[in-house]
């Protein structure tokens, strides 16, 4: 069993009164890639914020290699941040700066390199996941695939042991989607990282993820490999990997009674 | 009766105290900016970037305002003062008004409406775009790398613009009160020599035009970086900035002409 790199331990956290996350305990062992699923507003991109130490747990703690993330100074948080990197849902590629600069962005801010040397290591970068043609477009010229295989050559050009991945297959096309989660994986490997990757979109996780955790109403509801997933009976997560219009999660949003919202007279005779 | 009184009572109360608050944000917002000015400094490339982008490109409203602004002034001044015969004084008139009230109001409420707007729309898009985010993921402070040297070229910039201002208007009035209505040369720039003291007129204008830098890009930096992520909320972060810094110039050009006025008198 490799070490944990990524350890969630009883974290509880709300946006004011309403309550985002329960208690959410969960491992991520080094070297692997983990999916943390579940349907929109779960709290799954709360929980990855979190790690990142961008969000403060209201109790509980998230360790990142050994260190406490919310018990760093800002100088301390950013230390840690040095060896973590995120993707976000759209790439936030600065677009103000063409695709090589872009690249080179975090190399230039934390590194004294040599021009010649930037300049190799943001080509390999870009190489790697097929981008090196565009290195002059800006992202306003980049296809929505195009620029979130950019933005993800920029999280890994300090080579990070930690890459956190916001709902990276989002509106992207069969194709595109298919590059975009050969890349995480083979980046992952290649590089010796560390990857945790919060989607919705089971069929592709399912392929190139070692572990997944379900997230749901703010607690961990399935985990498992995805052979295990596959073959749950929990009624949580048949429904989620099947994707079944009703079960556990319900097709109606919290109502009263349909009668009553309609006008109907309900057994007291009284109106609403 | 008293329910109708309480409510819009409250509302006001609540806005009155929002307001309050968040004039305090915005002090703690400044001085986070300048605890961020390290980089700034370190890196002045990054500050003058952002020279060209404020002060630069409002070069030309900036120069064909300064010049109509004092043609308007030549006109204006030469019709009153016809009339005791002063008219070799319009030189004086149009520069001390330049100088001293003129070329720093009115540029500065033309660089709030040209550079702070752009400023607050692209900060407020940049967070909208979770840009802002991303760089703090990276480890790198959007204070220091995106605020700061913002802030430091409206600050560089806004004192020159003001001197371009001054310096278009007074050859505006030198266009129509000399070239186009026969004012005499010599005395139109002799009397102006004479009037104008570099110390209380042209370095208090300056001064003037420091603050109000400070203030323009203080509120338009604090309203990009403060405006809600969405299309509607940087729209009118955008609004808020052009009339709060409208207000604010005005404001402060009153308490600073008071503070003047007393020195020198």
């Amino acid at each position: 069993m490799p070490e944990t790199l990524v350890d969630v331990d009883a974290v509880t956290f709300g946006y004011g009164r309403r309550p985002v996350l329960k208690g959410v305990t969960m491992r991520v062992p080094k070297g692997r890639l983990v999916a943390i699923m579940g349907g929109s507003g779960c709290g799954k991109t709360t929980l990855l914020r979190l790690i990142g130490g961008q969000l403060k747990p209201t109790s509980g703690t998230v360790r990142v290699g050994g260190e406490n993330v919310h018990a760093q100074d800002a100088e301390g948080l950013y230390r840690l941040r040095r060896k973590m990197s995120m993707l976000f849902q759209f790439g936030a590629l600065f677009t103000d700066m063409t695709v090589f600069e872009n690249v080179a962005f975090p190399l230039r801010e934390h590194t004294h390199l040599p021009e010649g040397m930037i300049r190799d290591l943001v080509l390999m970068k870009l190489e790697a996941v097929g981008m090196r043609g565009a290195h002059r477009l800006l992202p306003a010229e980049l296809s929505g695939g195009m620029a979130r295989r950019v933005a993800l050559a920029r999280a890994v050009v300090l080579d990070p042991m930690l890459v956190l991945y916001d709902e990276p297959f989002a509106g992207l096309d069969p194709i595109a989607l298919a590059v975009i989660g050969q890349l995480i994986r083979t980046l992952n490997d290649a590089l010796g990282a560390t990857s945790i990757v919060v989607s919705h979109d089971v069929v592709e996780c399912l392929q190139i993820v070692d572990y997944l955790y379900f997230v749901s109403e703010g607690r961990i509801v399935g985990e498992g490999t995805p052979a295990q997933v596959r073959a749950s009976t929990d009624p949580f997560v048949r429904q989620f990997v099947h994707g079944e219009a009703d079960g556990p999660v319900p097709f109606h949003y919290a109502a009263r009674p349909y009668a009553a919202d309609v006008g109907l007279a309900t057994k007291g005779g009284a109106r609403a | 009766m008293l329910e109708r009184v309480r409510r819009p009572l409250a509302r006001l109360g609540a806005n009155f105290i929002d307001g309050i608050w968040r004039i305090g944000v915005m002090a703690r917002f400044f001085t986070l900016v300048i605890a961020a000015s390290g980089t700034s400094f370190n890196r002045f490339r990054l500050v003058m970037r952002e020279v060209y982008f404020t002060g630069v490109l409002s070069l030309i409203i900036i120069i064909v305002s300064g010049l109509f602004v004092g043609m308007v002034l030549g006109l204006q001044g030469y019709e009153t003062l016809q009339k005791y015969g002063a008219t070799e004084s319009i030189g004086v008139l149009v520069a001390l008004s330049l100088v001293r009230e003129l070329g720093p109001v009115v540029a500065a409420l033309l660089f709030a409406s040209r550079a702070g707007s752009a400023i607050t729309a692209e900060i407020g898009l940049m967070k909208t775009t979770e840009q802002l985010t991303a760089m703090d993921m990276m480890a790198v402070s959007p204070m220091a790398r995106v605020i700061a040297p913002r802030f430091w070229a409206g600050v560089i910039s806004m004192p020159i613009l003001s001197l371009l201002f001054s310096a278009m208007g007074v050859f505006g009035g030198y266009l129509v009160g000399v070239v186009l209505i026969g004012v005499d040369n010599g005395a139109f720039w002799s009397q102006m020599q004479a009037a104008v003291d570099f110390r209380y007129d042209v370095l208090n204008g300056l001064v003037k035009a420091f603050v109000f830098g400070i203030a323009v890009t203080v509120i338009a930096t604090f309203e990009g970086y403060d405006s809600p992520p969405t299309a509607e909320g940087v729209s009118r972060a955008t609004t808020r900035t052009v009339v709060t810094s409208a207000l604010v110039i005005l404001a402060l050009d009153l308490v600073l002409t008071a503070f003047m006025l007393r020195a020198e008198g």
